[in-house]
């Protein structure tokens, strides 16, 4: 890949664009992020997307800025990763600063406060949705320990209050560990 | 003070936000609204619900939202790039093991372990904006007369729809803000 002001708008501008129309967060942006990166510009090969995602997938932080950094410096290195995490970044920071400066003026607007307010039962419902599919995977699963893992969890945050940082930290070591032992003794607990 | 206090908080974020989409909701939550009291919860589920509404990750949206609402531009800036700079690390280190030791057991296990912590911090993120939703700002009671039945309408027919017809999020928050905002206008009038 040739590292000219060319391909650097290039790379800008398609992670911008993306970015930019692109609802419904990470795995969405993930398969368009293939076919423009894969089947239209032939940047990447499809190995190599399918490691990026996995990566992305795998490490904290937004899914779309985690494969758009990998994306950006595997095809021209660290100021091709620098570019596309601006484009990538640039219009959820303008369009939420804009939002942000007229929320304060709108908010007790009584249309906007009814609306917000019957919207909020809907975000609820979308949030519980969410729980829904990903809980009755893990259950449908069988395997004890995830089952506890999120039952505890449960407990622990919601009803004992315990710092959430811990939590992640203490659930991630355990699984670690138990993979550890797994590939040990052949078992599969996790 | 205020701008290192908010860069350390989306640091945080960006360094145990697992998962993607709504994963990161309940870190933020204890980050803007429990620890450091940035937004009311009433603000945060505002912030969820633009967020849902518009393209880019929740946490960048939320970086900039919270960082223009505190600290202005500078604000903003700051909070985002305290989100992203964990992922820069983490995602390229990772990326650089992967291609020496392309066997990842522990890092599954990692996963198998945050999978089932992700849906339980999910679920209680949801059951505090569904309280506030039901009972208002006085929190949940036993005294089922407080709740508010036009919200739990919403909720449970917006949960019945994504459920069966899989339809967008974005369609049911819409027609909730639209159905729930016509309908607390004409309470307010009666």
């Amino acid at each position: 890949m040739k590292k000219n002001a060319a391909n650097y708008f290039k790379l800008f501008k398609s992670t911008f664009l993306l970015s930019a129309f692109t609802f419904g967060g990470g795995f969405v942006i993930i398969s368009l992020m293939k076919k423009k990166f894969v089947d239209t510009l032939g940047w990447l090969t499809e190995e190599e997307m399918l490691d990026i995602a996995a990566i992305a997938q795998s490490t904290p932080g937004a899914i779309a800025v985690n494969a758009s950094i990998l994306l950006g410096w595997r095809l021209m290195g660290p100021v091709g990763a620098l570019v596309s995490i601006l484009g990538t970044i640039i219009p959820p920071l303008v369009l939420l600063s804009l939002i942000s400066l007229v929320y304060e003026a709108f908010r007790d607007n009584v249309v906007v406060s009814a609306v917000l307010k019957g919207m909020m039962a809907g975000v609820c419902a979308v949030i519980f949705d969410v729980v829904i599919t990903m809980g009755s995977k893990i259950i449908k699963n069988k395997k004890i320990l995830p089952i506890i893992i999120m039952v505890g969890a449960f407990a622990a945050y919601f009803i004992l209050k315990v710092n959430i940082g811990y939590i992640i930290l203490f659930c991630a070591t355990l699984g670690a560990l138990t993979s550890v032992y797994d590939k040990k003794t052949g078992k599969e607990h996790i | 003070m205020l701008y290192l206090q908010l860069f350390w908080s989306f640091f945080q974020i960006g360094l145990l936000g697992f998962g993607g989409g709504l994963a990161v909701m309940p870190l933020i939550q204890y980050q803007v609204v429990d620890k450091h009291g940035w937004l009311s919860l009433q603000q945060f589920t505002d912030l969820i619900t633009i967020s849902e509404m518009t393209p880019g990750p929740i946490a960048i949206n939320s970086a900039t939202f919270v960082g223009t609402q505190i600290g202005g531009l500078g604000g903003a800036l700051v909070a985002t790039l305290g989100c992203i700079l964990p992922s820069c690390v983490i995602v390229l280190t990772l990326a650089w093991l992967y291609g020496k030791y392309s066997d990842m057991a522990v890092i599954k296990g990692v996963l198998g372990g945050l999978r089932p912590t992700v849906v339980a911090l999910i679920l209680s993120a949801g059951l505090s904006i569904l309280i506030l939703s039901l009972f208002g700002h006085e929190g949940f009671s036993w005294n089922f007369a407080s709740v508010d039945l036009l919200a739990a309408a919403v909720f449970v027919t917006g949960l019945v729809i994504l459920r069966k017809y899989r339809t967008s999020p974005i369609l049911v928050m819409l027609g909730s803000g639209v159905i729930g905002g016509a309908g607390y206008l004409l309470l307010e009038r009666v």
